[in-house]
């Protein structure tokens, strides 16, 4: 590994982090509003989760 | 008043004293791991490299897919193993069964009726009969291949949990009509999983009317997931869903039913969007069209990338073990790798789900009836 690679894996963990740190937060604060919506809350939220998570690791083969 | 301050000072001192230990023993860690290195001088430096490079070697030996199953090393520099062979099948001019046995681990060359095969970074070379390999510039083997049918350890594994599976799932079917639709023993465990697909997966993503045609597909890939990522868990060394052809061929069932099974608002949505003007349907139809290939190759990534990922950190840290050599270090990532299996064990359960929750998610969108809305 060369350093641009390594930059550009340590970008795409950065953005992917910031996304998914987002999404859970803001699906703690939505279960916190509204407790009985928990279910689906969660399900939305592994679902958006894991889209961000395939992008990023795409994106890690790349660099 | 003066005896009880006195008292109350005496015992902050303790505790603040208790802390400092504790955090100096935290950080003198690393710091054993250099005395001894030092005392030792530059042999161990020497020593230190190579294990680094033998665990860096081992962490990858274990990704990859092998022609035996090997449980444990015996000898490393006699290169004994305790090992199972499995049966290589390879079409070269012919079919040639033989066992990897032949092989010896990598080190001699198999003869099979006149032909010679090597193994080299666990892929079959056709070689003369010393083996000789040649290279191209990248360091690639420019020999032959042959066209590979082997019955490797990942195939031996899969063809395991698929007969745990149909074992396992036609006992419970039976013992459901048996004791007139009340589950008895290992039913008990497994009845709320199928249940969790059905009520949780199936039916919200694919709707009342259509969830039963995909059922079977659902709970069968969530199973052979799961249980596939268990076994990776084991000391087997088993690492088949972190393996991109398997997760690939997951991937293409998703592909294959999502096609098939598509009525014609899902051509519909994808070909001539509804609700858009003209000129956007036709920039959107290419990018629609490039979303049905990016679904399950999204799929496959995520899978294979996400297990990978779980046996690598885990290797590692055990591997930080033998590379401390001191009681502190050792534990410290003993405790660690303990940590990071039980999140691993979530995550073996967490990708099974997501797997299974994305293709229902993709026949839902396939069956999708037509709406007013748009």
């Amino acid at each position: 590994m060369n350093i641009p690679e390594i930059v550009g894996a340590g970008l795409i963990v950065i953005g992917a982090g910031l996304g998914i740190g987002r999404i859970g937060g803001q699906a703690m604060e939505a279960i916190a509003r509204q407790p009985e919506a928990s279910g689906k809350i969660q399900t939305a939220m592994l679902i958006a989760a894991a889209l961000i998570e395939g992008i990023g690791f795409a994106a890690l083969f790349a660099a | 008043m003066h005896r009880f301050l006195r008292h109350h000072y005496l015992s902050d001192m303790q505790r603040e004293f208790t802390v400092k230990i504790l955090a100096f023993l935290f950080f003198m860690a690393p710091l054993f791991g250099m005395a001894q290195h030092e005392l030792n001088g530059k042999g161990a430096e020497v020593g230190k490299d190579d294990k680094r490079s033998s665990i860096k070697e081992f962490i990858n030996h274990h990704l990859l897919d092998s022609y035996d199953f090997t449980l444990y090393t015996v000898d490393e520099e006699n290169n004994e193993h305790v090992s199972l062979p499995l049966p290589v099948i390879l079409w070269d001019g012919g079919l040639k069964v033989f066992s990897s046995s032949k092989f010896h681990h990598g080190e001699e060359v198999a003869e099979v009726n006149g032909d010679f095969y090597k193994l080299y970074h666990n892929k079959i070379y056709k070689t003369d009969a010393q083996g000789a390999l040649e290279f191209d510039d990248h360091h690639h083997p420019t020999n032959a291949k042959p066209l590979d049918f082997s019955i490797t350890k990942n195939v031996v594994t899969m063809l395991l949990v698929s007969i745990l599976m149909f074992l396992l799932f036609r006992g419970l079917a039976k013992s459901y009509s048996k004791n007139s639709g009340i589950p008895t023993g290992i039913g008990r465990f497994f009845e709320p999983l199928v249940v969790f697909v059905r009520d949780e997966i199936a039916i919200p993503n694919i709707g009342e009317k259509k969830y039963k045609k995909y059922m079977s597909f659902l709970l069968t890939i969530f199973f052979f997931i799961w249980f596939l990522n268990l076994l990776g868990m084991t000391p087997l060394g088993v690492n088949v869903t972190g393996n991109i052809a398997v997760t690939f061929g997951l991937a293409l069932l998703t592909f294959l039913i999502t096609t098939f099974t598509a009525n014609k608002n899902y051509w519909g949505h994808i070909f001539w969007m509804p609700g858009v003007p003209k000129l956007m349907k036709i920039v959107l139809a290419p990018i629609e069209l490039l979303g049905v290939f990016i679904k399950p190759f999204s799929l496959m990534i995520r899978l294979y990338a996400n297990m990978t990922a779980g046996h690598v950190v885990i290797m590692s840290i055990i591997g930080l073990m033998f590379l401390f050599k001191n009681w502190i270090g050792s534990s410290l990532s003993f405790s660690l790798a303990f940590a990071l299996s039980l999140l691993e064990l979530l995550v073996a359960a967490l990708q099974a789900y997501i797997f299974t929750m994305l293709s229902a998610l993709y026949f839902g969108m396939a069956n999708e009836e037509h709406h007013d809305d748009h």
